[in-house]
Parts: structure tokens; C-alpha cells; sequence
């Protein structure tokens, strides 16, 4: 990559490949981080759909196999593998979720599968897909789909969707409403409640969105950096303690965006006095 | 950092990821897991109740080795016991022969003293007799003196 500064490179790897309608009218991927603000709304980031679909599609593909040839009797090594992360996800349902639905389980799974492997594109070293994506005449290529906003306010806000929609047939609308305003402080505090509750619950989304995307963008801009700006022959002594201790943080934050989820859709299902 | 299509994109792929996962991926395997679970207590609970029956078995075999034993030493006592009654039996079936043959042992040799006896008796009064002829150098005469004679050997 024709770099000419560590500041040009480190801006070049962190601007997604986004598709749209330039300011000349044509349509076309953004030559710059400047076009793809202009582009507005109406743009694509086609590398966080491109790695975030064939990473589910790898999920999809992953699981689907072990559950084909699911055996009760003779478990192969994928199969008990996947049963040993299905475990986990349903004992952490089991746990944390007070209601009863069909849909968390398999919810919390995805979510977990997915944004890990989504995660683990992290471990790519930095150069490689955006090189091989360069020669092909892209100008941009991120590989790590939540270390883009639309890609974790995408799951967030679908969750979030989900708590109010599970809030109003659990508890019915007068009993949402309710809880948000008679909650804290009793009827007499209406409006303050009102206040307190809508922002604790908009609160939820922002943060789940954002704690993913914050942790997945620093984790990568350390990446980032380790390459822009520490010689070559020595990048790997700090590039693999980072990428070890990486390992970690993807695993975590998955987990984390997991267990959140199924916390905040048990809230929507707990019936009122409960918290 | 620009929130633009992508973000309704992202939706949509995850709600067809959870949807396909739904659908395809968890009711398969959580069927497999449960039903494993289901198959290995029923196995232990197997295996247990395996376990219970080999010992109510072996118990079993003791008490009907116990009672055989048992048996065992009841017909030695009674065989035993069998066997001394047989030989008192004999004891005593011998020791009342023995004293019948006395018995008749001794009424014969009485029978012969008697006769012996008997023929004794009449040879002295026979030889008294003869003694009292020669002494009296005359013929006595039996007939007549058949009383003193007849005493004469009662005497004897």
C-alpha cells in the first residue's frame, strides 16, 4: 500500500469500502473518507456487509452440519464441539432468563457465534485482505464488521426491537408504559420517572452497540498502529502479545453482547415488581 | 464512522442468521444433548438396578447354600442316631438270646440230674438190698418188706 505517512495509513485502514452516489452524480465506491460522508444515508459499506454475511454464512454452514448429522449416540469431534458452545449459551440462558422462549436460546446463540467470528477476523494480520483488495482496485477494505457502527447498532437496535416488542405482549401496552412511568419514584414523580426510564431504557441499545464497536475498534486500531509505526523486523513483539491477549477480548466481547442481550430481553419478560 | 445502509443491511442479515439458526441449527442439536442425557441416567439407573440385583442374587445363593448346609448336618445326626438305635437293637436281641439258650440250658441239665438222679435211686435200694441179703444170708423178700424199702430210697 502506497502510504506516503503513518497518519495516511492509519486512515486508510480504518475507512470502510463504502458504495454510493457521488457528488458528480455517478455511482461507485468513495475514493476518500470526505466522499463517503457525502454519500449521506443512502450508501452502502459493502466490506462490513461482505465479511459480516460470509461470516454468518460460515456460522450457518458451521452449525448446520453438526446439527445434520447430530448423533445421540456417537457425537464426532465437530458435533461435540458444537454441542460444548450450545451448552454454554443455554446454561447462560438457563441462568440469566426468567421468562420462557423458544426464541433466546437460538438468538443468544447467533449472536454469539456470529459476532465472534466477526471478532476473529481481527487476528488477520492488517495488511493482508486490504493488499489482496487493493491489487483488485478497491480502495478501501475493513475486515472486522463490528468495528463498523452499522454493523453492531444492526444488532442492537434489532434487540432492542425485540425488548419492546416482547415488553408490550408480556406485560401489555398499559403495563410498559406503566413501568416506565409509575417505576422509580411512585405516580406522584411521573414525569421525572418518564425521564429516568426512557433514558435507562434507549440507554440499553446505545450501549450494547457501543461497547462492542468501541472495544473491536480500538482492539484493530492498536493493530493499526503496531504496523504503522514500529519497524517491520520487531512488529511481532508487540503485534502477537496484543493479538494473544485479542484472543481474549473477541471471545469476551461476544460473550458480553450475549449475556446483555439475554438480560435485557429477561427484563422485558420479568412482570413488575421484580427489579 | 457514517451510519448510511449498512445499518439496515446488518439487520436484516442477522434476523435471517437467527431465523435460519431458529429453524435449522438449535432444535437438532438440543434434541441430540437432551436425549443423550436422557439415554445415559436411564443407563445409570440401569446399571444400578443391575448392581441391586446381583447382590439381592448373591445373597440368595447364600441363604439356599446356608440351608443345604444346614440340611446336611441334619441328616448326619439323624443317620448317626439311626445308627445306634440299630446297634442297640442288635445289643439287646443278642443278650435275650443269650439268656433264652441259658435258660433252656438249664432246664435240660436239671431234667438230667433229676433222671440221673432218678436211676441212682433205684440202683442203691437195688444194691441195699443186696447188701441186706448177704448180711442176712437169706432171700428178703421184696414184696414183703416193699414199705421199708420204698422208704429206704426216699431216704436216699
Amino acid at each position: 500500500m502506497a502510504a506516503s505517512s503513518p497518519a495516511e495509513y492509519i486512515s486508510h485502514h480504518i475507512q470502510n469500502l463504502t458504495f454510493g452516489e457521488r457528488a458528480d452524480g455517478t455511482w461507485g465506491f468513495a475514493q476518500s473518507a470526505k466522499e463517503a460522508t457525502d454519500m449521506g444515508f443512502m450508501a452502502v459499506n459493502v466490506d462490513t456487509m461482505f465479511w459480516s454475511i460470509a461470516t454468518g454464512l460460515l456460522f450457518c454452514w458451521l452449525f448446520r452440519k453438526a446439527a445434520v448429522s447430530a448423533s445421540v449416540q456417537t457425537p464426532g469431534r465437530w458435533q461435540s464441539c458444537v454441542e460444548m458452545v450450545l451448552e454454554m449459551v443455554n446454561t447462560s440462558v438457563k441462568d440469566a432468563f426468567v421468562g420462557n422462549n423458544a426464541l433466546i436460546g437460538p438468538l443468544s446463540l447467533t449472536i454469539f457465534a456470529w459476532v465472534f467470528l466477526m471478532n476473529l477476523m481481527d487476528l488477520v494480520p492488517v495488511d493482508f485482505i486490504p493488499q489482496i483488495s487493493h491489487a483488485l482496485g478497491l480502495p478501501f477494505m475493513k475486515m472486522v464488521s463490528t468495528t463498523d457502527v452499522n454493523a453492531t447498532f444492526g444488532m442492537s437496535l434489532s434487540i432492542f426491537g425485540l425488548m419492546i416488542y416482547y415488553g408490550i405482549k408480556i406485560k401489555g401496552v398499559g403495563g410498559f408504559l406503566g413501568e416506565l412511568a409509575f417505576h422509580p419514584f411512585g405516580k406522584a414523580f411521573l414525569p421525572v420517572n418518564l425521564a429516568l426510564e426512557t433514558v435507562s431504557l434507549v440507554a440499553k441499545p446505545l450501549s450494547l452497540s457501543l461497547r462492542l464497536f468501541g472495544n473491536m475498534f480500538a482492539g484493530e486500531l492498536v493493530f493499526v498502529l503496531i504496523a504503522a509505526l514500529v519497524p517491520f523486523y520487531i512488529q511481532w513483539l508487540v503485534a502477537v502479545p496484543w493479538a494473544i491477549f485479542h484472543i481474549l477480548v473477541i471471545t469476551l466481547q461476544a460473550y458480553i453482547f450475549m449475556m446483555l442481550t439475554i438480560v435485557y430481553l429477561s427484563q422485558s419478560h420479568e412482570t413488575h415488581d421484580s427489579h | 464512522m457514517n451510519i448510511n445502509l449498512t445499518l439496515i443491511g446488518q439487520a436484516i442479515s442477522f434476523a435471517i442468521f437467527v431465523w435460519f439458526c431458529v429453524k435449522y441449527v438449535w432444535p437438532p442439536i438440543l434434541n441430540a444433548l437432551e436425549e443423550r442425557e436422557t439415554r445415559i441416567a436411564d443407563g445409570l439407573a440401569a446399571a444400578e438396578k443391575g448392581q441391586q440385583d446381583l447382590a439381592n442374587a448373591a445373597h440368595k445363593v447364600e441363604d439356599i447354600l446356608q440351608e443345604g448346609r444346614d440340611r446336611a448336618q441334619e441328616f448326619v445326626v439323624q443317620s448317626q442316631k439311626r445308627a445306634e438305635e440299630i446297634i442297640d437293637q442288635a445289643k439287646q436281641a443278642a443278650i435275650e438270646e443269650g439268656d433264652r439258650a441259658l435258660v433252656a440250658a438249664r432246664g435240660r441239665i436239671d431234667q438230667e440230674r433229676n433222671e440221673a438222679r432218678e436211676s441212682l435211686r433205684s440202683e442203691v435200694a437195688v444194691l441195699a438190698l443186696n447188701g441186706a441179703e448177704q448180711i442176712l444170708m437169706r432171700e428178703v423178700d421184696a414184696t414183703a418188706h416193699r414199705e421199708v424199702l420204698d422208704k429206704l430210697v426216699a431216704e436216699i
